[in-house]
């Protein structure tokens, strides 16, 4: 069991997950989005090679209306 | 004015421009260029505060806005996930989008926010720059502002820099090395027009990059009195989003950068209190109708 802070809300997963398989859990894919893990930008290309660990720190950010 | 004359029709062929300004010697057409790109339009707006994409989409259509501010949000986790997205509407292959950091009120928020946008953006490095410093006014913490734009600088952001109208802030973010300054007008969505046009007048005056009017313009005479100052654009939204018809206000809009443009290029007449100079010719006034009744009474 792994919780991750996503945004702000904590999630718990019972086995270990990659970022990709995150942003399908979220209904995210193909989402033009971009995640920060820990305060680091993790790349596109990156997400199936980035296992989340326990106490990840995630921020997941899309660009809204905004002046 | 024989001279001037020739330096127009020389303007008006494109090959030069009338002034020894700064910013126009350099440009064959008067364009706008930031970080070595040109743009024909000198109006950027926002696309906050409009009721929905549709309305948010005619009204940048209508301003000819090819520079458009977006924010950086977290996406909602769990819900509606068929939801359209701003970038659906606004295509980045269409515009140059220009994320900000609104709402960031320290370095960190603000980098962080930029980094993540041009992950976002496939990479894209040209960004506005706002620290704020008080919720209240929106006034921009200008400490903080420096020192996020020294570390944006080095990770080869460029950035255009929302600042106070501090003529001294306004030449130290030139001079380490931002691509626009952007100094209010008045405060982020008041509405309240140009305040300080001789302070904004000294930052044009010392700038060798462009200078943007950001934040403050009401209504279309706002924005025509920043360009006649000689700024080299304008930015805006809620000026824009707030009117009662939106898509007209952006019109509006655009029409008067325009035209505070073309009335800066062309050199506006001196201020007097007495002209003592009409424009119709001194001469040649016709007798008054007494006269001739005197003169047909004498014959």
């Amino acid at each position: 069991m792994i919780q991750l802070t996503i945004n702000g809300q904590p999630q718990q997963f019972e086995s270990p997950i990659n970022l990709t398989q995150l942003v399908e859990h979220l209904a995210l894919q193909g989402k033009r989005i971009a995640i920060e893990r820990n305060g680091e930008i993790v790349a596109r290309s990156q997400f199936a090679v980035q296992m989340l660990e326990h106490g990840d720190q995630l921020e997941i950010v899309v660009a809204v209306g905004g002046g | 004015m024989a001279i001037n004359l020739k330096l127009w029709l020389l303007w008006v062929e494109g090959k030069t421009v009338p002034t020894t300004n700064r910013s126009h010697s350099q440009e064959s057409m008067d364009n706008l260029v930031i970080a070595g790109k040109t743009y024909t339009s000198r109006l950027l707006v926002g696309t906050g505060k409009y009721k929905d994409f549709n309305e948010t989409r005619m009204a940048i259509e209508a301003s000819g806005a090819e520079i458009i501010t977006v924010a950086i949000r977290r996406t909602n986790i769990g819900q509606n996930a068929n939801e359209p997205n701003l970038l659906d509407v606004l295509p980045p292959s269409r515009y140059t989008l220009l994320p900000n950091t609104a709402g960031c009120y320290t370095v960190d928020d603000a980098v962080r926010t930029l980094r993540l946008a041009r992950e976002l953006l496939d990479g894209h490095s040209l960004v506005k720059l706002e620290v704020l410093g008080d919720p209240r006014t929106l006034y921009p913490n200008m400490v903080e502002t420096l020192k996020a734009a020294e570390i944006l600088i080095k990770e080869d952001f460029q950035v255009m820099v929302y600042t106070s109208d501090d003529p001294i802030i306004a030449k130290q973010l030139e001079e380490m090395g931002c691509v626009a300054v952007m100094p209010l007008a008045s405060l982020i969505g008041s509405g309240m027009g140009i305040l300080n046009p001789w302070n904004l007048q000294i930052i044009i005056d010392n700038a060798k990059i462009p200078v943007l009017v950001d934040a403050g313009v009401g209504t279309a005479s706002d924005a025509t009195i920043a360009m006649e100052l000689g700024c080299d654009g304008v930015l805006m939204n809620t000026a824009i989003a707030a009117a009662t018809n939106p898509v007209l206000m952006a019109s509006a809009m655009k029409k008067a950068v325009e035209s505070g443009r073309e009335a800066f290029l062309a050199g506006r007449m001196p201020k007097k209190l007495y002209s003592a100079s009409p424009s119709s010719p001194v001469d040649g006034v016709i007798a008054p109708a007494s006269d001739a009744a005197t003169r047909k009474a004498a014959q």
